[in-house]
């Protein structure tokens, strides 16, 4: 299986490295791009400049799906998150005139605080991982290699033992479109739309009064 | 045969029920004429039945029946049951109570005439009617006590009977409250029996008396009583209610605001004794207590004596009638104390019919002077109303009892009963009879002369309009004066003496009077040739006579001035002593006053203060504290889940351990 | 060799930095729902690195799901937000304390 991979690098580093190794050097790569860009989301000034990152940090976490042979997830990733989540990010940025300035408020002073959370639960977590007690279960790394279609097997599995759980997202996202619409549509005041309810409904009280006025000496 | 008497019963109950239901539910439809068919057609076939029990019981000799209709619970070996006791005390009670009824129907058709509630009056009698008939046929407590109840229900419907008078609705509240307690001895009274003989059924109970005689019972602390003693006066509690003894008699006076034929019915012949009936019905457990025994004849010593006495000084004629009604029944309890149960069952028989006539007679009179009920506006109504007036008179004669007449047989059998009892209340209770015959018959003379003879009071409007009533009014006034007049003179040996009762009522050697009587009994006709050879009796008869002709005939001033003269006795009599003053304000006002007290302690402070409002204020006080919890802010929120989390997570770690994490 | 662990602690990683973010930028509603996605994203690596060491489908599965969720939310959130900034023409989150108790 092994054998099947072909891997383009430069014959000078193929003495080096061997494909196990390519691919943690692949990893670092991703992982550090994934940290920085999320550290840049976090901390940019500019919301727009913050959406960039996290698309940046969409991509490197696609990569390393790659790497863990995750296809399909990881072209939706780019496609429905980078293409379509994030650019809605973008527009309502855009559209949306907001204080910077103000926004950025209070930025120092929580600093430290999020930054004691983080470490809190970088321990902890980090302590569970780094503890090896997960690492020899799961030795073996095995791969499905190239022949192997993530998408069918995903497929497959989605349309059978998950179908209704399926069915179900398919409604929340329904739900979320016609929730989206109704949250922001509103009816402008200056259209000259007719509303044929309120034509067929009028009365003459409605229209015309009558009033009775003294007649006017002349 | 034995079926046969089954559907009987059964018959003679629902008949009047069936009535009542028709003309009550179906009134509407019926009419006024449908409702009294239907009922009078009840009460007659009950009558008619009850006779042929009657006889069968009482001339064919049969022997005492006791059957089970229909069982209505079950628990355990325990059971509640619809039966009857078929016996010569029954078939008695049975017949005097249908008769009167019936009577009393066919007079309600004349003296409720214009009422606009007559299909009403007719199903609420007879309703009462099929009630005080599960009474008397009961063959088990229970039974007893609903008939008890509903006899007590209808009195209640009835003394409201016009419920926009204010008055009739105090009277019916006074009547129910005062019944009441009455009936929480009563009711206490059978949960011993309950308790003590683990059975409701009469034949049970009775079997067990015996063997209860001896026993003891320790109430509050180190009182010690005799079991017996304790069921007996819890039971005579309850007696004292219906019956009207003192002090629980106050209902009975103001329950003369309802309908005159109500007053005849409920409150003279039947219902109110069915204290006495249940008293001679529980003969084989009073029999066992003397205590007991003494406190029924000091009772109703007691009453017989001192409401007649306000007899005297009682303006409405019907008021009148109904202290004589209290003092009759007084006889009656000294009867039972004194241990002759077929005296005051005799006496109720002969009472029933006399003070029936006399009721319909004054309801009569009442009639003619247009709902007039004062006496002091009557007078000299002899010549206008000629049936109505021989009939009170055949009624007043029977009820201060002169030789010859059913009262004369009855109350004379008593006076001698009490004479030779030797428990230690007879020597009084005797001597309050004698007097009481003084005072009934002036009482009852009083109430004749003023109403018939004499200078005519009233004004001269209602003069022109009296008239003798109809006959559906003095048809039955008839129908009753003839037993009036003569039942004492062919049931007063039989009943007394010829072991009538046999069965039915059970009474121990050393109490057994009316044996002692019957020894020197010669007949009737020897009792009356006996009172005119020792005549003291006779001559406190003729005593009261005598003063109410002289004061009410002769010097008509006369009761006024003596009134005068005698302020402070006067005064006593016409507040009753004090018994509805000593009610309003001690017992009335005292509830009144704890109402008010627990209302403004416990509700308003305790409860709506402190546990209703107290609770509410203190879940806003609290919600005050932590609302400040809720700043509104978003990013608080999310603080909040995350450092939760946070914690969470932590706990989780430290808890389980990691080696809680390996699959 | 790239080991399961290595993931995770990336994943932990990604997670922290965006629970910091939450913290560091508390007043503006689209970094907030920014950080959201990033947490999204760390927990969708653990389930993918676990799916493929396990040789098991079903977190990716899973993964799918919280994708279309994430999808879902992020557009009402965005909804909501462009409605916020009509009518209090800001979406500082400080302005909105009308749930103050």
């Amino acid at each position: 299986m092994e054998s099947d991979r072909v891997i383009v690098v430069p014959r000078c580093l193929l003495r080096i490295i061997n494909k196990k190794m390519f691919e943690l050097i692949v990893f670092y790569i991703f992982a550090a791009l994934l940290l920085t860009s999320a550290v840049m989301v976090i901390t940019m000034r500019n919301p727009v400049h913050a959406a960039l990152s996290l698309i940046l940090a969409f991509f490197s976490s696609a990569a390393i799906w790659l790497l863990l042979e995750a296809e399909f997830l990881a072209i939706v990733l780019v496609l429905v998150y980078v293409g379509a989540v994030m650019v809605l990010f973008l527009f309502v940025i855009m559209m949306l005139d907001i204080n910077l300035a103000k926004i950025r408020e209070g930025f120092i002073r929580f600093l430290p605080v999020g930054f004691l959370v983080a470490l809190v639960m970088v321990i902890v977590m980090g302590s569970i991982v780094g503890s090896g007690i997960i690492e020899p279960l799961l030795e073996e790394r095995v791969y499905y290699g190239p022949g192997f279609s993530n998408t069918q097997h995903l497929g497959q599995t989605l349309y059978t033992d998950y179908l209704y759980p399926f069915e179900i997202a398919g409604a929340i996202l329904l739900v979320a479109i016609i929730a989206a619409i109704s949250l922001t549509m509103r009816a402008r005041r200056d259209t000259k739309a007719q509303d044929p309810n309120r034509q067929v409904a009028v009365k003459r009280s409605d229209r015309v009064r009558l009033v009775s006025m003294k007649t006017e000496d002349r | 045969m034995f079926n046969d008497l089954q559907t009987l019963c059964l018959v003679i109950v629902l008949a009047p029920l069936a009535g009542a239901l028709l003309a009550g539910l179906g009134g509407g439809i019926l009419g006024r004429a449908g409702a009294h068919t239907v009922t009078i057609l009840g009460v007659l076939v009950a009558t008619i039945c009850s006779f042929v029990v009657f006889k069968q019981v009482i001339v064919d000799g049969m022997p005492p029946a006791d059957f089970t209709v229909y069982e209505w619970l079950s628990s355990g070996n325990f059971s509640l049951q619809v039966g009857f006791l078929i016996d010569p005390l029954t078939v008695t009670m049975m017949s005097v109570v249908t008769f009167v009824s019936l009577m009393i129907h066919v007079y309600t058709i004349g003296y409720m005439h214009d009422d606009p509630g007559y299909t009403r009056f007719f199903s609420y009698i007879s309703l009462f009617t099929f009630a005080m008939l599960m009474l008397v046929m009961a063959n088990n407590f229970m039974q007893l006590f609903f008939g008890w109840e509903a006899v007590g229900v209808v009195s209640y419907l009835l003394i409201g009977f016009w419920y926009q008078r204010e008055s009739a609705i105090f009277a019916n509240l006074k009547a129910f409250l005062v019944n009441r307690v009455g009936d929480f001895g009563f009711l206490i009274g059978i949960a011993a029996v309950l308790m003590y003989f683990n059975s409701l059924d009469y034949a049970d109970v009775f079997a067990g008396a015996p063997d209860l005689a001896g026993q003891q019972i320790t109430l509050y602390g180190t009182e010690v009583w005799s079991v017996m003693t304790f069921i007996c006066i819890c039971l005579f509690i309850g007696a004292m209610g219906k019956s009207a003894q003192v002090p629980l008699h106050v209902w009975l006076p103001d329950s003369m605001e309802g309908p005159t034929p109500i007053s005849a019915l409920i409150h003279a012949a039947t219902m109110v004794t069915a204290g006495i009936f249940m008293v001679a019905r529980m003969s084989p457990l009073f029999e066992f207590s003397e205590t007991a025994l003494n406190f029924v004849m000091f009772i109703g010593a007691v009453t017989a004596l001192f409401m007649g006495l306000l007899g005297l000084v009682q303006n409405d004629i019907k008021r009148v009638i109904a202290y004589s009604t209290l003092s009759q029944l007084g006889y009656m309890t000294v009867a039972l104390g004194a241990s002759a149960y077929a005296a005051a069952i005799f006496h109720l028989a002969t009472h029933a019919f006399f003070k029936a006539l006399l009721f319909l007679a004054a309801g009569s009179v009442i009639i003619g002077m247009h709902h007039e009920q004062d006496m002091r506006k009557m007078g000299g109504l002899y010549r206008y109303m000629p049936v109505t007036w021989i009939c009170c008179f055949l009624g007043t004669l029977a009820l201060i009892g002169f030789p010859g007449t059913s009262g004369f047989f009855s109350k004379d059998m008593i006076i001698e009963a009490v004479h030779l009892s030797t428990l230690p209340a007879a020597g009084f209770a005797y001597w309050s009879l004698v007097i009481g015959v003084i005072v009934t018959a002036l009482y009852s003379f009083r109430l004749f002369f003023m109403t018939f003879h004499g200078s005519e009071r009233m004004d001269r409007d209602t003069w022109e309009h009296i008239h003798e009533s109809p006959a559906v009014v003095w048809v039955p006034l008839c129908a009753l004066a003839i037993p009036s007049i003569f039942i004492g003179l062919f049931l007063v040996g039989p009943m007394l003496f010829e072991n009538y009762f046999a069965g039915s009522i059970l009474v121990q050697e050393q109490h057994n009077v009316l044996a002692t009587l019957g020894e020197d009994y010669h007949g009737p006709w020897g009792l009356i040739v006996h009172s005119f050879t020792s005549p003291m009796i006779l001559l406190c008869m003729a005593t009261g006579i005598f003063l109410a002709w002289i004061g009410y005939l002769k010097q008509p001033d006369l009761p006024g001035k003596l009134a005068g003269w005698l302020k402070w006795p006067y005064r006593v009599l016409v507040n009753k002593y004090g018994f509805d003053a000593f009610n309003q304000i001690i017992f009335a006002g005292g509830a009144r006053k704890l109402g008010a007290l627990l209302w403004q302690i416990g509700d308003v402070k305790l409860i709506d203060g402190l546990v209703v409002n107290g609770t509410a204020l203190t879940v806003r006080w609290f919600s005050g504290v932590i609302r400040h919890l809720q700043t509104g802010y978003l990013y608080h929120y999310a603080f909040a889940m995350i450092i939760g989390l946070v914690f969470l997570l932590v706990f989780f770690v430290h808890r389980i351990g990691f080696a809680g994490l390996t699959p | 060799m790239l080991t399961l662990t290595h993931i995770l602690l990336l994943a932990t990683a990604l997670f922290c930095i965006s629970v910091a973010g939450i913290f560091i930028n508390r007043k503006n509603v689209i970094v907030l729902l920014m950080c959201i996605e990033l947490m999204l994203l760390a927990v969708n690596m653990n389930f993918i690195a676990f799916s493929h060491f396990n040789q098991d489908i079903t977190g990716q599965v899973f993964v799918f799901f919280i994708l279309t969720v994430a999808a879902a939310e992020s557009a009402i959130g965005l909804a909501i937000l462009v409605v916020l900034f009509r009518n209090h023409d800001s979406i500082n989150v400080e302005d909105m304390g009308s749930m103050k108790g």
